[in-house]
This record gives C-alpha cells, structure tokens and sequence, in this order.
C-alpha cells in the first residue's frame, strides 16, 4: 500500500483511456505522455496500459507501508527515496516506511509513478483512467489527495537490484528551445488564409498557462483568419485536434477533450508527438510543421516499433540484473 | 456534395453536411456508423450531426484504403430504420432553473409562455451524442427559437439544464462550461458511468419536453 503525503487538483491515476466510449461522448482520457507511462511499467514487468500516477503538480510524494516495486518515468525531476537520489526513468523496491519524493520537473512537464501490479482501482467503463469532468474511473473519480491510501493489484513480485535499474536511454523530452510537433491537415485547413496557413508554420506559438489535459491553448503575434465565415454543425474531435476559435489563436485538443467540437480545424498533430507537447512547458514555444500522411503513418508505425524495441531491450536487460 | 477529411493519420471526418440540417442524411449516417462498428478494423465511430468521424489503428489499416471503403460505404448507405423509443423529460420551466428563458423570448418574439409552449410542442430526435458523457444534439426545435450561442460560453451550467442553442435542443449531463441557453432543468439522471447502459437516450430516440408537475 501507498500513502499519499502531498494534495493537488491534478494528479491522477491514468491508464491507455477508454478506446470505445467516445460514441457515449466520454473522453478517450490516459496518461497524456504514454511512452513515459508505458516504460515505467516495462521496467516493472507489467502490461503497457498498466494504471499509474500522471503528476503534473510537485513536489509530489508517498509513503510505502509495504515492499513495493515502482519505477519512475516521463519529465527530468529530482527524485529521491529517503536519501537515494534516483537516475530518470528508473525502477527500484521502496521498503515500508520508505518516502518517495518527486520535485519540479528541469525539464519536461509531467512524470509517472508505477507500481508493479498496478494500482488497484476499479475499471470504468473499459479503462482505470479519472475521468475528472465525468467524476469516474481512477480514485472516486477525483485528482487524489493527501491521505489517500492506494493498493497495488496482486502480483508476483519481481527481483529488482538494490539499487534500482533503468535504461541508459531516458525517454525523449522537448528542448528548452522548443517543441517541434509535425500536423496533418484537417477538414477546414484550406479555407483559412494563404498568409495564416504561412504564419500557422512558421510562428513560435507559445503555451500559454491555459494548458490542460482538456487543451492546450497556445499564443501567437499573428491571428489565423478563414476566407469566409463558417457555420459548422457539431462533429467527433480527436485528441491533436487544431481548433481554430474566432479570436484565432489556436487550442490543441488534449486527451480530455470534448468528443465534439464546432470550431474550425486547422490541422491533427500526430500521435507520436502528442507526448511531446504533453512534456512541454507553459511559456515554452510551440512549432508546426506539416507533413503528408505517408511520412505520418511512417512516424506511426517507427513509433510502434520503437516500442517493440524498447520492450525487448528491457526485457533483455531484465536477464542480466545482478543482484 | 460529401466531403472526406483527414482527422490525423488513424482517424477520417466525413462531411455531409449541405446547408441546413437533413434527416434523411442523418439516417445514412447511422446506418454507415453501425456498418463500420462491425469491422475489427474500426476502433470507433462518432456520429456527428450530418457528418461521421471514423478511428481506426494506422499501424495495421492503410488510411487510403479506409478512405475508399468509407466513400463506398457511404455511397450505398440507405437511410436507417431504427426503432425509436419516446423519451418523456419533465422540466421546471424559468425562473430560477431557467434564466435565459426572458432573453429566448425576446430573440423569438414572443412571451416566456409561448416560448415554453413552443420548446414543449417539438418533437425532438437524437441526431448525436457527445461533447460531454451522454450530452445529445436534439434536432426538431422551432425555428424561432434557434437562437445562437452564448459568444462566451458560461463557466458553470448545473447538471440537468434544459437548454437550447445553434438551432438544437440539449441538456446538461453534468455540470461543465457550456455556450447555450439555459430554458428550465430536469431531474432526469442523463448519464451514469455505473448503469448497464451509461446512457440514458440512443441515437435516435425521440424526445418529448412536458412541464413537471
């Protein structure tokens, strides 16, 4: 068991999202940057989508008050157990009485406490995900507080060395000069201006505080503007979604998003850098670059494969723990 | 003429919208978005009002070749037969519960009981679900009363607020932010993560608004 020492309105227990509730209009939700959650649970020998904690507010700690294995994976943070400094993206058994503590990130925005097992709460309507507008799914429905006690789900435990192990390799974050995310083009793309779609692309837009796992509203010193005034009917919205609001400074929709939207659509980010826009800071800049959609299923599918990798590399690595 | 757009490389909009709303096209939409729901490459689909967006995994499904089965799809979908239930929702009309109810009246020029009279003599179907858990775009509202959205949406509307904007009739699910007008509320429970079915109208559905007693 887990105790909780620290309380915010953010942090939550997050898995892979609901894939098949959306039709309901039930956000797809998970962990915003899954790469980081999906490593902290190869570390731990757990299933990919396995819940964990997504924090986004520090410093953040707990306490074990039982031998529990758990990695710590996502943002650059200082992250010590009692007086052990760990490494990024590292695993390692916490012993009872042990605190776990995770200070502000140096770089990237949000970090990933696994346990091996799992977090022990109930699926919800297919996923273990908080749902936090819906007020389901996770603990309660709710960020989770200080006090709150969470079990890991049973699960042989696995031998880890005394001082933890992880890959030499962290996960990629942003660079303090920005976040590079390739687009596709969406639906209304073509009717906003030849000069907006020029400055869609070339401006730095940066991440204003506005940033949530809703959406990411980003400034710029140039507006985007249509050719001609539209009137959408309401339609299903992906998360990487460009929205374009009349004021016409962009929001990139998130993993909470609404299913539905009216606003024109400028372009989708892709998939693969979604995390990183999720590891971006506010006051960070933003740039677009747009891509066709044969580079974008090959960024797809290199991603997928990564993780292939990755998975084997861990696995492999797990052979040769000395003890 | 139906237009299909990427929505990132897994996911395609198809857009059917022709000027106003059309029910027929509606129909097609849903009987594409079943036929969809029935392949193991489909992920999901979300019905949108006159327009479908489609997920699938772009690892394993070439986005090309789903766009042609999409179009073909589309292009012999006939219009869907589905069985429609009548859903009753009582409603505590203004004052308090619905405080937009003078300024809907003014917009359609008429008075607050006419305006009430005129919401309740719709028959309203379920065109789409979304935005928020079990939130559905009602289509069937008087004319006169399409009053459109709030420019900045308020804050916090309460679960259960009757309202209506962009030419559709709606009700609030949960309490969120939302643009529309808000005309009464009910104490129907709308959506529950924790029922058999979370939901509590289907596509389609027809809904009646009667005053609550």
């Amino acid at each position: 068991m887990i105790e909780i020492l620290t309380g915010s309105s953010l942090n939550t227990i997050q898995d892979f999202g609901r894939r098949h509730a959306m039709a309901m209009g039930v956000a797809q939700g998970g962990a915003m940057d899954r790469l980081a959650l999906g490593y902290g649970n190869l570390l731990l020998d757990n299933p990919l989508d396995t819940a964990g904690i997504e924090i986004v507010f520090f410093p953040f700690r707990v306490r074990f008050h039982a031998e529990t294995s758990f990695a710590v994976t996502g943002a650059d943070c200082p992250v010590t157990l009692d007086d052990l400094t760990l490494p990024r993206d590292w695993a390692i058994t916490g012993r009872p009485g042990q605190t776990l503590s995770i200070r502000a990130p140096r770089q990237g925005a949000r970090a990933y406490l696994t346990v091996r097992g799992g977090l022990d709460v109930p699926a919800v309507l297919g996923a273990r995900s908080t749902d936090l507008k819906g007020g389901f799914g996770g603990l309660e429905g709710r960020a989770l507080q200080k006090g709150d006690r969470l079990t890991c789900a049973p699960a042989a435990s696995i031998r880890l060395p005394a001082a933890g192990y992880g890959l030499s390799r962290p996960c990629p974050l942003p660079s303090a000069e920005g976040t590079q995310v390739r687009v596709l083009p969406a639906a209304e793309h073509d009717i906003f201006t030849p000069e907006s779609l020029k400055t869609f692309q070339t401006a730095a837009w940066t991440l204003t505080p506005s940033a949530n796992r809703m959406g990411y509203r980003l400034e710029g010193q140039e507006t985007l503007m249509l050719t001609r005034k539209l009137n959408l009917f309401s339609h299903g919205i992906l998360p990487g979604t460009v929205q374009v609001p009349p004021a016409g400074q962009p929001i990139i929709q998130m993993m909470d998003a609404n299913t539905c939207g009216g606003y024109p659509k400028i372009a989708t980010v892709i998939e693969p850098d979604l995390r990183l826009l999720s590891q971006t800071g506010v006051g960070a800049p933003v740039h677009f670059r747009e891509i066709t959609r044969d580079d974008a299923v090959q960024a797809i599918r290199q991603d997928a494969s990564d993780l292939r990798t990755l998975a084997a590399e861990i696995s492999k690595l797990r052979t040769q723990l000395v003890f | 003429m139906t237009r299909i757009h990427m929505a990132g490389a897994s996911g395609l909009l198809l857009d059917a919208a022709d000027g106003a709303f059309n029910d027929m096209t509606q129909r097609r939409i849903w009987a594409t978005s079943r036929e969809l729901n029935a392949r193991a490459d489909i992920v999901q689909t979300i019905p949108g009002v006159n327009n479908l967006l489609v997920m699938f995994d772009a690892v394993k499904t070439d986005p090309a070749a789903m766009e042609t089965l999409l179009r073909d799809m589309w292009t012999q979908a006939s219009a869907d037969e589905i069985p429609t239930r009548e859903i009753v929702v009582p409603v505590a009309y203004g004052g308090i519960f619905g405080e937009d109810l003078a300024l809907v009246a003014r917009f359609a020029n008429l008075t607050e009981e006419e305006t009430i009279e005129a919401h309740m003599a719709g028959r309203y179907s379920v065109a789409a679900i979304g935005a928020m858990a079990g939130f559905v775009y009602l289509t069937g509202l008087d004319p006169r009363l399409a009053i459109p959205r709030r420019d900045s949406p308020r804050l916090r509307v309460e679960e259960g607020a009757v309202v209506i904007g962009g030419g559709h009739a709606g009700m609030m699910p949960c309490t969120s932010p939302s643009g529309w007008h808000i005309l009464g509320r009910t104490n129907l429970c709308l959506f529950d993560a924790f029922r058999p079915e979370p939901g509590l109208l289907r596509l389609g559905d027809t809904v009646r608004f009667v005053r609550a007693s």
